[in-house]
């Protein structure tokens, strides 16, 4: 008799335990306005990443098309993956002398870590990570940006 | 061994005999790329031989040739749950070889971000633990909670799983003038939903049933095996290095470490439950009271360690981490080997799961919260 009465509020208990776990669920149906879910990529207008986020290299320009790399190779040499490559090439400056510049900031976004060591190590500040997060692209070449535009040029004071 | 059945109908023994079957390498519930070689007697598990291997990315050997900064962001990429405390464990080594002494302000912002991780992986790992008993409500609610931490990290860290905050003298950057609000909007929050989380699962019938005395581990096996951290907690053997080798700003919070007896998947369950509310308290204790100074000791642009043997352990999610450094006194580690909690977690997984049946072993190693590419690095 014992057993069957044992049986039978082990049978209630665990009924009870289920519906106690259900009230969780029935107050969120009941309260739609606690439900966080974003409608992503609806709210790409607004979704706004916080300034830290580290989405990916960018070599900053100004309006005058001039950005502050000097082809120093600091980066590339705190990269710890090889993801930066900087072709430079000499110059003759109108006074005669020969002048070192780069040619091209080539950056690998396929094999960047996004560890954040070369904006660290830049002494000009002349790369910041933007706040971009949608890398995908079709092709894996696409992958390799060469981020100094076309006909700009070192600003002038940066050294 | 295998027993021998009567055929019913022409009355002659069957022979029966053990088979062999892989789950994963792509099985869902092994959380990454592990394959276990099961031997089976009908659906009773004789053996569990783990095959690793199939995420391996020479972590140890690619630190050889990388500078002491650079080392820190690959270790962000083997318990990537907790790569804070990754983080720390480099940094806190190579802090040791240089002698080098944190400002309070760095300890502090440590040991709360350490925390803050460690919540945020047990988030996932209940979600992630109720998922496998086929439960996918648990896994919203671990993630609504879990994005909260997440936006933290993004502000202050910059990143949301890989932070690479932690750098040997220091911290990256100082934390953002938002941090101290959001971390006490979210201890509050949380404060309130983990009850729900005790609600949902824990009362449960179907979860009790399945986990009570579910791959039970002794406290000498424990031991023996090495199983640290929760895993460890749950069957009584107190190895919590945060108690026992107070590193950062350990010393000077007060926390009880979580432990338990039953030695069972409902004990680590509990133990996982329980230590998310020392988290808690931990990071009220330390939240208000972060000393002004240096987010950052002075070091030199190249780090170089004196010739010598350097050991950190830290208390990551899963159990003790540890970090070994042989220096030759060059810029990069003569050699460098990790101690992952994962791995000594895992090898006791054959002993637990013997003699249970193969849903079982999926809860078993569930609790045991393995993440592949701390194991397999």
């Amino acid at each position: 008799m014992k057993a069957i009465i044992k049986y039978i509020s082990s049978i209630f208990k665990a009924l009870k335990s289920l519906f106690r776990g259900m009230a969780v669920t029935g107050h969120y149906i009941s309260h739609p306005k606690e439900i966080i879910t974003q409608q992503y990529p609806e709210n790409r207008e607004t979704l706004k990443m916080f300034d830290m986020f580290r989405g990916e290299v960018v070599l900053t320009h100004n309006e005058r098309n001039e950005h502050r790399c000097t082809g120093c190779s600091a980066c590339e040499v705190a990269c710890p993956n090889g993801s930066i490559e900087i072709i430079s090439k000499r110059i003759e400056m109108p006074d005669g002398k020969k002048k070192k510049v780069i040619d091209k900031f080539v950056y690998h976004l396929s094999m960047c870590t996004f560890c954040n060591l070369c904006i660290l190590s830049c002494p000009t500040d002349a790369i910041k990570m933007s706040q971009d997060f949608e890398h995908a692209v079709f092709d894996r070449s696409q992958l390799t940006k060469v981020l100094n535009k076309t006909g700009s040029k070192l600003m002038e004071g940066v050294r | 061994m295998a027993e021998t059945h009567i055929n019913t109908i022409s009355g002659k023994p069957l022979e029966s005999q053990e088979y062999l079957i892989n789950m994963g390498p792509q099985h869902p519930s092994t959380h990454g790329v592990l394959r276990l070689l099961l031997t089976l007697d009908g659906e009773i598990i004789h053996k569990v031989e783990p095959h690793l291997g199939y995420i391996h990315r020479s972590i140890e050997k690619m630190c050889e040739k990388d500078s002491y900064t650079q080392i820190v962001h690959l270790t962000d990429r083997m318990d990537y749950l907790s790569s804070h405390m990754n983080n720390e464990a480099v940094s806190l080594a190579v802090e040791q070889g240089l002698e080098l002494e944190m400002p309070e302000r760095v300890k502090v912002i440590r040991t709360i971000i350490s925390e803050l991780t460690r919540l945020s992986s047990h988030q996932l790992w209940w979600g992630v633990f109720g998922m496998d008993l086929g439960a996918i409500t648990t896994f919203l609610y671990g993630f609504r909670d879990r994005e909260m931490i997440i936006d933290i990290f993004e502000e202050t860290c910059g990143a949301r799983l890989t932070m690479n905050y932690n750098v040997p003298g220091g911290l990256m950057f100082d934390i953002h003038p938002n941090f101290q609000k959001r971390t006490k909007a979210f201890v509050a929050h949380f404060k309130q939903k983990l009850p729900e989380y005790d609600q949902l699962l824990t009362g449960n019938v179907i979860f009790e049933l399945r986990t009570k005395g579910v791959g039970i581990l002794s406290k000498e096996d424990a031991i023996s095996y090495g199983v640290t951290g929760p895993s460890g907690r749950a069957s009584g053997f107190s190895n919590d290095v945060r108690k026992h080798n107070p590193y950062s700003a350990y010393s000077q919070v007060e926390f009880k470490e979580a432990l338990s007896e039953e030695g069972d998947s409902y004990a680590r369950y509990k133990v996982r439950i329980q230590e998310m509310w020392e988290s808690l308290s931990i990071i009220e204790q330390l939240i208000d009271n972060i000393p002004e100074g240096d987010y950052k000791a002075k070091t030199k642009a190249v780090i170089k360690l004196p010739k010598g043997e350097y050991y950190q352990k830290v208390e990551t999610a899963r159990g003790e981490f540890g970090v070994y450094i042989i220096s030759e006194g060059g810029k990069s580690p003569y050699r460098l080997k990790f101690r992952s909690p994962g791995f000594s977690n895992l090898s006791a997984l054959d002993h637990m799961a013997k003699g249970a049946k193969i849903g079982d072993l999926v809860v078993i190693m569930s609790t045991l919260d393995l993440v592949i590419p701390d194991i397999d690095r």
